[in-house]
């Protein structure tokens, strides 16, 4: 390839990058235009940034397209929808009339609903052991709330204050989705989910105030195999041994109990237990005793002046969307770890409250904003400028996001079963990762790349951080080998028969949802095999010694797979950025 | 590249290859030790990375001397019943014993197991059994957490198991070429085996089948990609990976360049030698049984001399036989009995039983009484009460039988044996302290094994059958 007709090339290209040709990185993945402040989200972060001496960069339109389809769908855009953004010449409006097209899409409700399901330890099995058909009603309760956009505040009460059979009232299963269901258990799992709270850390008295809203839920079992009730039980009738419905043999049967309960005292049910609880902020709680105590610790809890509740979801939101909570861990409020931004969260939380919590008003807030299209290139890589938002995080894609775009490019799927218990479950085959229900259906592949073990519910429990088994699987297994070789989406892609460059401009908005510059497709176009050109019939009398070698790059199909294999495994695949 | 020829870092072979005709067994074996040995050796450092764990917890180090290096974990996923196999009772009649009503004597005085084992019983000066297993949980997933952690299900943090407790602390001197905490094939998928410990911990789990024609290590040996290929692959992901390259001082990348960088010693250079068993002689290879479990006896042999840590076989197809019990076991005992009883043989011949614990087991037994009766029709349920565990080399002592189960294997007569004191035994003879903190990432306050305050039932360490 060193041939001086190829070092000529190079010297083109390296003219065309002087006059601020297209071969740049940044105006591939930059906009050469300055962030204009377009709300209060803006304003706010930008003062930080001019304190922290930061001038953001925006992003350009090819990286806006793929993130805002990644972030708010979880699903890669398509060529033909990718193709048809960055040809759009409104360019003044077409990046908001894009984010409120996904919000509408269905994807929209199934990736967000993973989300929550994340949160909300939505498993089938161990160690949480929800069971087939209740993760199933709890996953449906969810998907059904993100997608009539149940506002939050109800879906937070209707959480809390939940009773009835795990198989038929979804939200019932948030009281059975947690390894330890003792009073001081529940309280902890609320305070994580609902209130962004750590409460292992707090003082001993304020969990200890916790734990009696929480010290009347009953769990029963039915006749049917593995339903079971929750439900408010002042008497505790059923921590009594013996107090069963018929068919079972005992209470200790219920799921997973922690090791004391089996020996709980046998004898008459005590009376009326009264709740001596104390509300986290330090006030007395009256609980009368014809109320279930739940009850009286979501009037509290729900409502805008509460310090937690609004915070906690508000944090939430911006950390899903920019990939750091202005709190940081999203999940880890408390004192001593104050928010970079105070006015942003305040701004966030009254927005949402004054939108009868509408997280869709949050969503677009934030995505409509040019804080959240700022380019991702490491410009700034001191602590404060990361936590004041300086540039958008370098984040691998989710487990089940990075299956399903691997799967949507070439045409594949993957098979997702579980073989505990009996009856085996297999889901249907057009059912992408994004949209599993039950975080214990058995995929090797989610399992490799760090799907949530919804064990505790807690931010860090999924985890996208590189490991060398990741790499071999990408680079190198079967699993994907066989989709590039057999994706008959890819093939028919590959097999059109159209001008290689044509075919590279195609794979490039497929994979990478952006056209390929003039040095990447010279790049695709030189490898393959490398050949003597076929001399043209009229010149190969007399003087072929005279004459260059002249030579061709012939792609064969496995050069296409190698190109195509190539792109998935590139940095700007694996990542959103 | 040939690489039967021993590295340099290796001893020179006294005899070298060109008299290998004239060699004894014992030499030929020897050789080709060192030649899977220089593997380890050649250009290592590759799966250590990472900070050394924390010293014990002050405690005395244990009395007992730390004398293996490897183990390797024969997983009776689903349960193996203990009264069909290695704990007959012949005088409990047919309610009990079904269709296996004899048992047969061993290579040593007084110890008998049952009728489907004939090698393993020509094998058993060589392993002790533990007759006296017992966790009294009978459910697949939690007494599975049960027997590979040692912590009681249903405590706030997930423990890692023992294969990922392994990687943590045997990584950081480890010089191997291949991951240090290896699955044969499939991964058991009954809980998050690394834990709070992180995905770095993760078994590396092969895929494919060793008892195939080629052995197709997932992400390491490739159907149909020759290295060529490999190589013009990778130099085309250099010149392709635009964002890569804009981005190359992003910490984030730098951390994902590296592992990238370790799986291409896996896939370019000579760890996948290990999982060549074309290498091995084929009356060897028919000696461990041409089926699936006893290659991956074999495979797991050869990960022992290339320094592996941890080995686990999660046994092919599982023992959960609720129904078709018995004709399971007439299918699956002899598949058992060949691969085992040949590893042990293999182990021992090639000098490796010593340094190489072999334990095997179920997360529990099966019912002892047969489960006559529809839908079960012969079959038998899942039993946490007694149950038994094979454990060989390494510091156990081969020849004796731990503790016993009444007439009926239905309880244990003596000397219980609780999963902390299985795994705190392999713990000690590793030169793990039990006692050691693993670090959780959120800060709390863990150790290998739960200590006695907080309720784990101990009969004590297996000092009965550690040298």
């Amino acid at each position: 390839m060193n041939t001086p007709r190829f070092l000529t090339l190079v010297a083109l290209g390296t003219l065309a990058l002087s006059f601020g040709g297209p071969l740049r990185a940044q105006n591939v993945f930059e906009s050469p235009l300055p962030p204009q402040p377009t709300g209060r989200i803006d304003e706010l972060v930008f003062a930080n940034l001019a304190r922290l001496n930061v001038q953001p960069v925006l992003c350009s339109d090819g990286v806006f397209v793929r993130r805002a389809y990644l972030d708010v769908i979880g699903t890669l855009p398509t060529a033909q929808e990718a193709r048809a953004f960055l040809q759009d010449p409104d360019t003044a409006n077409k990046r908001s009339r894009l984010i409120d097209r996904l919000l509408e899409r269905p994807e929209f409700a199934d990736y967000w609903a993973m989300k929550w399901s994340d949160v909300l330890r939505i498993k089938a099995e161990f160690p949480v052991n929800l069971w087939p058909n209740a993760a199933q009603a709890y996953h449906r309760w969810v998907l059904a709330s993100v997608a009539t956009h149940k506002p939050y505040d109800q879906f937070a009460r209707e959480l809390l204050t939940a009773s009835g059979s795990n198989f038929r009232v979804g939200p019932a299963n948030f009281y059975r989705a947690m390894q330890n269901r003792t009073p001081e258990g529940i309280a902890t799992t609320v305070a994580l989910t609902l209130m962004g709270a750590r409460a292992e850390a707090w003082p001993a008295a304020r969990l200890a105030g916790l734990a009696p809203f929480f010290s009347q839920v009953g769990y029963k079992p039915t006749s049917e195999w593995k339903e079971e009730h929750v439900f408010w039980d002042p008497l505790g009738t059923s921590t009594a041994a013996g107090n069963t419905a018929p068919g079972r043999a005992a209470v200790t049967a219920i799921g997973t109990t922690p090791p004391a309960a089996p020996s709980l005292p046998v004898g008459p049910a005590p009376a009326l237990r009264p709740a001596k609880a104390m509300f986290p902020d330090g006030t007395d709680a009256h609980v009368p005793p014809d109320r279930d105590p739940r009850e009286v610790f979501a009037d509290w809890l729900i409502t805008p002046q509460n310090p937690w509740f609004t915070r906690n979801i508000a944090n939430r939101v911006w950390a899903w969307l920019l990939g750091r909570g202005i709190i940081h861990e999203a999940d880890d409020i408390r004192p001593d770890n104050p928010p970079s931004n105070p006015a942003l969260l305040a701004y966030l939380e009254r927005e949402l409250a004054g939108h009868r919590y509408d997280l869709r008003h949050l969503y677009r807030l934030i995505l409509h904003s040019q804080t959240y299209q700022l380019s991702a290139m490491p410009r700034f890589p001191a602590p404060e400028a990361v936590a004041n938002f300086a540039s958008y995080p370098l984040r691998r894609l989710d487990a089940e996001v990075l299956i399903d775009a691997i799967n949507q490019i070439t045409g594949s799927s993957d098979l997702y079963t579980s073989p505990i218990p009996e009856p085996f479950t297999y889901i249907p085959e057009d059912k992408p990762a994004i949209a599993l229900a039950d975080g214990s259906i058995t995929s090797p592949f989610l399992a490799l790349f760090g799907r949530s073990a919804r064990a505790t519910g807690m931010v860090e429990e999924k985890d996208n951080k590189p490991i060398p088994a990741q790499w071999l699987h990408l680079l190198n297994s079967s699993h994907i080998q066989r989709k590039l070789e057999q994706g008959p989406k890819l093939k028919a892609l590959l097999d059109t028969g159209r001008h290689q460059a044509a075919t590279i401009e195609e794979l490039y908005l497929t994979v990478l949802s952006r056209f390929p510059s003039p040095g990447e497709l010279k790049n695709a176009e030189a490898y393959g095999q490398v050949q003597p050109a076929r001399p043209a019939p009229a010149a190969t009398a007399g003087k072929r010694g005279a004459q260059p070698v002249k030579t061709v790059v012939i792609k064969r199909r496995e050069d296409w797979i190698d190109l195509t294999w190539s792109l998935l495994n590139s940095t700007e695949f694996l990542y959103r950025h | 590249m040939n690489t039967r020829s021993p590295s340099p870092q290796t001893p020179p072979d006294p005899l070298g290859l060109s008299l290998s005709l004239s060699m004894s067994r014992r030499e030929a074996l020897r050789v080709g030790l060192f030649s899977t040995a220089g593997l380890l050796l050649a250009n290592g450092h590759v799966w250590g990375a990472g900070t050394p764990p924390p010293a014990g917890a002050g405690l005395p180090a244990p009395p007992i001397k730390a004398k293996a290096k490897s183990v390797i974990q024969i997983f009776l996923w689903g349960g193996m019943s203990h009264i069909d196999t290695w704990d007959p009772k012949p005088d409990a009649g047919y309610d009990y014993m079904g269709e296996f009503r004899t048992a047969i004597p061993t290579n040593v005085d007084g110890i008998q197991i049952g009728e489907l084992f004939p090698r393993l019983a020509q094998q058993a000066d060589k392993y002790s059994l533990i007759r006296s297993m017992t966790h009294r949980n009978n459910g697949h997933e939690t007494a599975a957490y049960l027997m590979q952690t040692a912590h009681t299900p249903g405590e706030r943090l997930a423990y890692p198991s023992v294969g990922a407790v392994f990687s943590h602390f045997k990584s950081p001197g480890y010089k191997g070429l291949i991951p240090p905490y290896v699955v044969l094939t499939q991964p058991q998928g009954r809980f998050s085996e690394e834990g709070f410990l992180g995905p770095r911990r993760k078994p590396f789990a092969t895929g494919g089948d060793p008892s195939a024609p080629r052995f197709e290590v997932e992400g390491v040996v490739s159907r149909g990609i020759t290295d060529a290929r490999q190589k013009a692959r990778r130099v085309l992901l250099g010149k392709m990976d635009t964002l890569g390259s804009a981005m190359a001082a992003s910490p984030e990348l730098a951390a994902a360049e590296l592992a990238k960088q370790q799986a291409y010693e896996l896939i370019l250079g000579q760890g996948k030698e290990v999982f060549d068993l074309s290498r091995e002689k084929p009356d060897l290879r028919d000696r461990y049984g041409r089926h699936t479990f006893g290659q991956d006896c074999l495979a797991a042999r050869r990960m022992v001399e290339a320094g592996v840590p941890y080995i686990v076989i999660n046994y092919p197809g599982g023992w959960d036989t609720h129904s078709n019990h018995f004709a399971t076991m007439r299918r699956q005992c002899p598949q058992l009995d060949q691969g085992l009883a040949m590893l042990l043989q293999d182990l021992q011949d090639h000098g490796l039983l010593e340094s190489t614990i072999v334990w095997c087991c179920g997360e529990f037994g099966r019912g002892p009484k047969v489960d006559w009766q529809p839908p079960w029709n012969g079959g038998r349920n899942h039993y946490g009460n007694v149950f038994t565990a094979l454990v060989a080399g390494g510091g156990f002592k081969g020849g004796h039988v731990v503790g016993g189960s009444d007439q009926r294997a239905e309880e244990v007569k003596e000397r219980p044996v609780y999963p902390v004191d299985l795994l705190g035994s392999i713990y000690t003879l590793s030169g793990i302290d039990p006692h050691a903190p693993l670090p959780h990432p959120m800060g709390a306050e863990a150790h290998v094994l739960p200590a006695a305050a907080e309720g784990a039932k101990s009969g004590g360490l297996l000092t009965e059958i550690m040298a």
